[in-house]
């Protein structure tokens, strides 16, 4: 038979009261009213939950590393037992030959139902040699897994875009999940990494709602990636009135002004770090004094410094930046403006030499 | 030897004619409501990019990055709003607020004076033509440099107004949900718009030197008739 995931989350110790407290939680995160918390409830009491496999590829682990320090620490365990984790190679006990049965067991027994999680991006280069699950190539283990699953939840910005590791010129060609699994929906859940509660988050909503939540174009889920950083970023009042930091031991900078001449990306980054926060809502790296450096967007490592506020060009084989290209053409055709007025002039004054009066 | 439209034109205006209406009023008041909303979008640009240094006091008594910003986007109105009824104009107008718009990309001759143009640039040719409109490379690089540069910064700019005004505006809904998937992330679209930058200040130094040695060097009159709309020849030569 198979259980609901509140019968889980009972056997998992977890009080009724606890459970309410969760759920209130979790409408409020995913910026719901309150007479929505009775349908969350219910939904979970009802439901049989949903398996959700969690594979790992070319990735450094601070998804995971975020999402088991999600705030809430019910919220953590909730979603970690509903969630299963039948796999993840990463926590789970079993190793080895039983732990890829488990994985064969659940595609078959929830055939079109469980949900892929997946982690880092699968590298396509020396025929998938850098990276190895079980004696095989990721890329085989996300195919055949993909085959058959509800949906595709892309955490962090390596399953996401590529991230650090398929910076130029990306040796082992690290490829984002939605360019090699093109038939199934996907989640992208970007950052480096994703905020805890924004995890946590995606996954109840879909568990509860049976649905996917409402993405953007780039495949984003709205709710928490609607908005910049900049949009709600508690220094923003220093922003609009002109005050920044202009080196990091400045007075700016112990006044806790803008950190735009820093090079942050706030303006440019869609995240909740200005409103969620990390770690249980403690602070932000802006919060810290440090800026943004636009971790959930694609191509954020591919941009020069993360301290300029005027970033990098990569075309054409060059790294320039568009004021140093604009200023170095404009002086080019400026002097040659001049030369050529120069000349101008000397023609001029010998034509009206040579035939004078004759256009005058 | 003039072009094909400038031989109509003095036909139907006889022979000698030592002057004739170019630009009708609309357009010369474009002109330079676009002049002035162009140079307040680069340089307010300019600063939106690299602020001016911090303001002392209390954030609630200071607004200018707020005021430079408002003044950018306000220019940025302007330059769409004139756009517009520049291309209205182009419908409804003369002949020659067509040329802005179309090339005639097909036209031998008219290539060939694109050529005899850059020829008198190099000062290679002794004598310039007349002409009643724009010159042939006048017009290649108005549309080249500020026909097309314009529109992408209309369409950059009103995406990254999008931004700020937020999913659901008609910025967000018009441009900032495809041109920021196009670009890959807004930071490239803030990168590229500011690069347009640089065009159209390329645009701006060349156009006023032009203007300026035109109205010296060549055989009709230049700034006066962006001024008076009337086209003026100094001679009576072909
Ligand atoms: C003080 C500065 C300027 C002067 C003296 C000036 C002068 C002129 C003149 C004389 C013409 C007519 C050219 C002809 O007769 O063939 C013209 C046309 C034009 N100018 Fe300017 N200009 C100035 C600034 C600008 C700026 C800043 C822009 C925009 C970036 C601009 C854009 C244009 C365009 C697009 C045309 C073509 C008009 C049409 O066909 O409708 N001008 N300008
Ligand atoms: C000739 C026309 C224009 C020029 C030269 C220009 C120039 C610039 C420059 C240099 C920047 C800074 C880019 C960066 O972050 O590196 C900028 C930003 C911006 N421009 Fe323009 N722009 C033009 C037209 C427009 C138009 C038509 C709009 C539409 C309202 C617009 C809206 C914006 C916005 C929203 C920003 C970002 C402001 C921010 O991040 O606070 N621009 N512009
Ligand atoms: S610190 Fe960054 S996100 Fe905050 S207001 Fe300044 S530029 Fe925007
Ligand atoms: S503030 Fe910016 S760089 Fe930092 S975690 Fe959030 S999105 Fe990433």
């Amino acid at each position: 038979m198979v259980e609901t995931f509140y019968e889980v989350m009972r056997r998992q110790g977890i009080t009724r009261r606890s459970f309410l407290k969760f759920c209130s939680l979790t409408a409020a995160s995913l910026g719901l009213g309150p007479s929505f918390v009775p349908k969350i409830a219910h939904a979970m009491e009802t439901k049989p939950r949903t398996p959700v496999l969690w594979l790992h590829g070319l990735e450094c682990t601070c998804c995971s590393e975020s999402f088991i320090r999600s705030g809430h620490p019910l919220a953590k365990d909730a979603v970690l037992s509903m969630i299963s984790l039948d796999y993840d190679d990463t926590i789970m006990t079993a190793a080895g030959h039983q732990a890829e049965a488990i994985l064969e067991e659940v595609m078959t027994k929830y055939k079109g139902n469980y949900i892929l999680a997946v982690e880092g991006n699968p590298p396509l280069n020396q025929e998938g040699m850098s990276c190895i699950i079980g004696g095989k190539p990721f890329l085989d283990q996300l195919k055949h897994v993909a085959k058959d699953c509800k949906a595709i939840i892309s955490w962090g910005s390596c399953a996401s875009w590529g991230c650090v590791q398929a910076a130029k010129p990306n040796p082992t060609q690290a490829t984002p999940v939605h360019k090699v699994i093109t038939d199934k929906p996907i989640i992208k859940v970007p950052g480096c990494p994703p905020i805890a509660e924004v995890m946590t988050g995606v996954i109840t909503y879909m568990l509860t709602f049976d649905r996917i939540p409402e993405l953007d174009r780039q495949g984003r889920p709205k709710m928490f990636y609607g908005q910049r950083i900049h949009d709600k970023c508690y220094r923003r009042p220093h922003f609009d009135a002109g005050q920044f930091a202009e080196a990091w031991d400045d007075e700016g900078s112990r006044k806790g002004y803008c950190l735009y001449k820093m090079g942050c990306k706030g303006p440019t980054t869609y995240n909740a770090c200005s409103t969620v926060r990390w770690n249980g809502g403690v602070s932000f790296p802006i919060q810290s004094g440090h800026g943004c450096i636009g971790c959930s967007e694609d191509g954020f490592w591919d941009k020069g410094g993360f301290y300029d506020r005027v970033t990098d060009i990569n075309a054409f084989g060059v790294e320039s930046n568009a004021d140093k290209i604009g200023m170095g053409t404009a002086g080019v055709v400026g002097a040659a403006v001049v030369a050529h007025a120069a000349v101008s002039a000397i023609k001029q004054t010998r034509q009206s030499r040579n035939k004078p009066g004759q256009d005058e | 030897m003039l072009s094909a439209q400038d031989m109509q034109e003095a036909a139907a205006h006889g022979r000698h004619v030592r002057a004739v209406y170019v630009y009708e009023a609309p357009v010369r008041l474009w002109h330079w409501v676009n002049a002035l909303a162009i140079t307040v979008l680069a340089f307010t640009g300019y600063f939106i990019a690299s602020p001016l240094p911090s303001q002392p006091g209390e954030a609630s008594e200071n607004f200018l990055m707020g005021y430079i910003r408002f003044a950018h986007f306000s220019a940025g109105y302007v330059l769409l709003i004139g756009f517009l009824g520049r291309i209205y104009w182009a419908v409804v107008g003369n002949n020659h607020a067509r040329q802005l718009f179309i090339l005639p990309l097909f036209n031998r001759t008219w290539w060939k004076e694109v050529l005899f143009e850059l020829r008198w640039y190099l000062f290679l040719e002794p004598d310039p033509k007349k002409y009643v409109g724009h010159n042939p490379l006048a017009q290649l690089s108005m549309f080249v440099l500020f026909l097309s540069a314009s529109v992408f910064m209309i369409v950059t700019g009103f995406a990254l107004y999008g931004e700020g005004a937020q999913a659901g505006s008609w910025a967000h809904t018009l441009f900032t949900s495809w041109v920021i998937p196009l670009f890959g992330q807004s930071q490239d679209v803030h990168t590229w718009h500011h690069v347009g930058l640089w065009v159209i200040v390329l645009f701006v130094m060349l156009h006023i030197y032009a203007a300026i040695r035109e109205d010296i060097m060549s055989r009709q009159s230049m700034v006066s008739t962006m001024l008076s709309g009337w086209r003026l020849f100094k001679d009576d030569k072909p």
